[in-house]
């Protein structure tokens, strides 16, 4: 049997997935990249090959994604995370034809065609407004966790709107809001609309969407996707494990470097 | 300029400079012979500036501006743009801006202002020493930060200060601007003439004019041996080699320039020389060059395989200023000046870049969004929907500055790159 691994270094998470020849997934692991992306990816691979029941040495073929993917040294191959997200979309949702991805330091949006091949893309650029990140220095100021945050924007009957969209400002905004005894859940909202729109503005760029896949670990948010959701007037897929889709892009290239090569 | 005795002292500055042998790359071509002739005159250039004053009027000039007319009264010139660009490529572009920061001036100001504001109040340089003016000579055919910069200029040295006011081409150029341009050249030259202490000479301006529209044309003949595959040059080249057609035009040296540089690239082509090892892909590039980025991203596109082989930046200066004629050298210079890129409007924008990508057969385009130049940077993303739209050109838009890389983020524009690469390899 031959194996297929994807590894996707993010600022913020680092995933493994682990393929068979068939296109089945036989593990995944996710772990936090923390300030030694070296110890990362081996604690993260480990615990994927594991749970596969795998030794190292059956990986046939490894293709490394995400931010850190230039200091993987034994990956075979490294692909950019645009590509990898755009692959794994696809082989998740046949149908897709965007995938936006809203990560801890960057967003991205990509319109890809019915093999999975990227057309077109737009990032934001240089900024942490509308990204996870965002999000997260947010939910800090409020000291809710940030996997709460998007379900007590939920709550909200009267969203307030936030005007800045710089993280620093916005949060200042934000501390003075609190000061006017603002409810939080308006609050909130607010904040989830901010991301929503630049995420908006980067779709537009690439064109009005078909079918639309999240990638990235906000798709868990319902906050964002509900907004997303009234943007677009239709679903989002959203897989259980959004956060994996980057590395099982680059499993699903892994494999199909395997064979060209 | 042999008259300052400046070769021999240049040529002795050469002779104690150690020659470091390059190492050859392997993903780039031979390099061109051309390089150290460039070389040569540029630095002469900047060197004689060291002795120029008093021997020569000095003007500090736009690089858009008509500066036929300037030679005739033999100003030595100085590009503050090009200057500029010199400062980008040796990474001095945060240092000397902040300069002019100190003195609030805003970071969201065009950074060759700033440069050049920053080396007005600081004198750094790595050019050693630039000549203060006796004309700030300004023309606002490419944005309307340059009158104020060099009002700025004007104001601090207290030194006269000619601006060429062009009328922006909404459509098509009109009788009564050209009549406007050309009563704005007749009030000139009284006081060019006052300035530089010389007369103005008719025989003299219709020499240069030739001299001028000369330049260009080889110039453009230059860029269109980038039409062939492989391409004998890359824009990364072509970007060092303008400077010439640039801030030396109007000379004999720039026209003697491109016809060598223009029969080294003719030979290249016949014998099939690429300057890329192995040319898989044909890019356009839009927008001023990111100076610091030079060297690291020619080999970067000629690692992969993918050659720069046009660039509307490098085309400005092949496009309308070969409309110089010495029959009408009034008129011509007016329709030249007035109808360059950023002088034009979006439509003949689009249609210079639909002609190009067809011409040089491009299979994908990078767009520049630069903060810097507002005038450059406006309308690219309905530029880059439209092409994509015509001719289903795949493209990329990146954002940086052309000298000042505080705001340059090196990891989101490398994953940027390698994913367009990515795309295009497919
Ligand atoms: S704003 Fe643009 S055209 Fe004007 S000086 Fe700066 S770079 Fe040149």
């Amino acid at each position: 049997m031959t194996y297929f691994a994807g590894i996707d270094v993010g600022s913020l998470t680092t995933e493994v997935v682990i393929l068979d020849k068939d296109d089945r997934m036989v593990s995944y692991a996710i772990s936090a990249t923390g300030a030694n992306v070296t110890e990362a990816v081996e604690h993260t691979l480990g615990q994927a090959l594991s749970r596969a029941g795998l030794a190292r040495d059956r990986l046939n073929f490894i293709v490394a994604t995400g931010y850190g993917r230039i200091t993987i040294p034994f990956a075979d191959k490294k692909i950019t995370e645009i590509s990898c997200h755009a692959m794994g979309a696809h082989h998740l949702f046949p149908d897709t034809e965007t995938v936006i991805d809203i990560g801890g330091q960057d967003s991205k949006v990509i319109r890809i065609d019915g093999e999975g091949k990227v057309i077109d893309f737009a990032m934001n650029d240089k900024c942490a407004a509308g990204t996870g990140r965002f999000l997260e220095v947010m939910a800090g100021t409020f000291q809710v966790p940030i996997d709460d945050f998007g379900a007590l924007s939920l709550k909200s009957k009267r969203e307030i709107p936030i005007s800045s969209i710089c993280t620093v400002f916005a949060e200042s905004e934000v501390i003075s809001l609190i000061a006017r005894n603002e409810p939080a859940e308006d609050i909130i909202r607010g904040l989830h609309r901010s991301v929503v729109s630049r995420v908006w503005g980067m779709v537009q760029t690439v064109g009005v969407p078909g079918p639309v896949t999240m990638s990235g670990g906000v798709a868990k948010n319902p906050g964002v996707v509900i907004l997303l959701e009234e943007h677009l007037k239709k679903p989002i897929h959203i897989h259980t494990e959004p956060q994996i889709i980057g590395a099982l892009g680059a499993a699903l290239f892994a494999k199909k470097h395997f064979l060209r090569d | 300029m042999k008259d300052l005795g400046a070769p021999a002292l240049f040529r002795l500055q050469q002779m104690q400079k150690k020659k470091r042998p390059r190492k050859p790359n392997p993903h780039l071509g031979p390099p061109l012979k051309c390089a150290d002739r460039l070389r040569e005159i540029m630095t002469r250039h900047y060197y004689l500036s060291r002795f120029v004053k008093g021997a020569k009027p000095v003007a500090w000039v736009t690089s858009g501006a008509p500066v036929e007319l300037l030679r005739v009264f033999d100003f030595y010139t100085v590009y503050p743009e090009n200057h500029g660009a010199l400062c980008g490529a040796q990474k001095l572009g945060p240092e000397i801006c902040s300069k002019a920061e100190d003195r609030g001036y805003h970071p969201d100001l065009c950074s060759y202002a700033r440069i050049d504001l920053g080396h007005a109040f600081s004198g750094k340089t790595p050019a050693g020493r630039l000549p203060r003016p006796d004309l700030l000579f300004c023309c606002n055919n490419i944005c309307q930060t340059v009158l104020y910069w060099y009002k700025e200029l004007s104001h601090y040295w207290d030194v006269p200060l000619i601006v060429f006011d062009t009328p922006f081409n909404f459509k098509d150029i009109q009788e009564s601007d050209i009549r406007y341009m050309v009563s704005q050249f007749e009030e000139m030259i009284p006081r060019l003439e006052k300035i530089s202490g010389r007369k103005f000479s008719d025989k003299r301006f219709k020499k240069i004019i030739s001299l001028g529209s000369e330049a260009s044309l080889t110039w453009g003949r230059v860029l269109a041996t980038m039409k062939h595959s492989p391409a004998p040059m890359t824009i990364f080249d072509a970007f060092v080699h303008m400077a010439p057609v640039v801030s030396l035009r109007g000379l004999p040296v720039s026209l003697d320039y491109y016809r060598i540089l223009l029969e080294e690239l003719e030979d290249r082509v016949e014998k099939g020389i690429g300057a890329i090892a192995k040319e898989e892909k044909r890019l356009m590039w839009d927008n001023i060059a990111v100076w610091f980025k030079l060297r690291d991203w020619s080999l970067l596109f000629a690692e992969r395989g993918f050659n720069f082989v046009a660039a509307t930046y490098t085309n400005a200066w092949a496009e309308t200023i070969h409309y110089l004629n010495p029959e009408s050298p009034f008129e011509s210079m007016a329709r030249a000046y007035s109808l360059v890129i950023l002088n034009n409007n979006m439509d003949h924008r689009l249609k210079l870049m639909e002609g190009m990508i067809r011409d040089y057969r491009i299979d994908g385009l990078v767009i520049l969004s630069l903060r810097s130049c507002k005038p450059y940077s406006v309308g690219q993303y309905d530029i880059r929907r439209l092409l994509g739209e015509r001719l289903g050109v795949k493209t990329l838009v990146i954002e940086a500055d052309m000298t000042d890389f505080r705001t340059f983020s090196e990891e989101q524009i490398r994953t940027r790159l390698e994913a367009f690469f990515e795309q295009l390899e497919e």
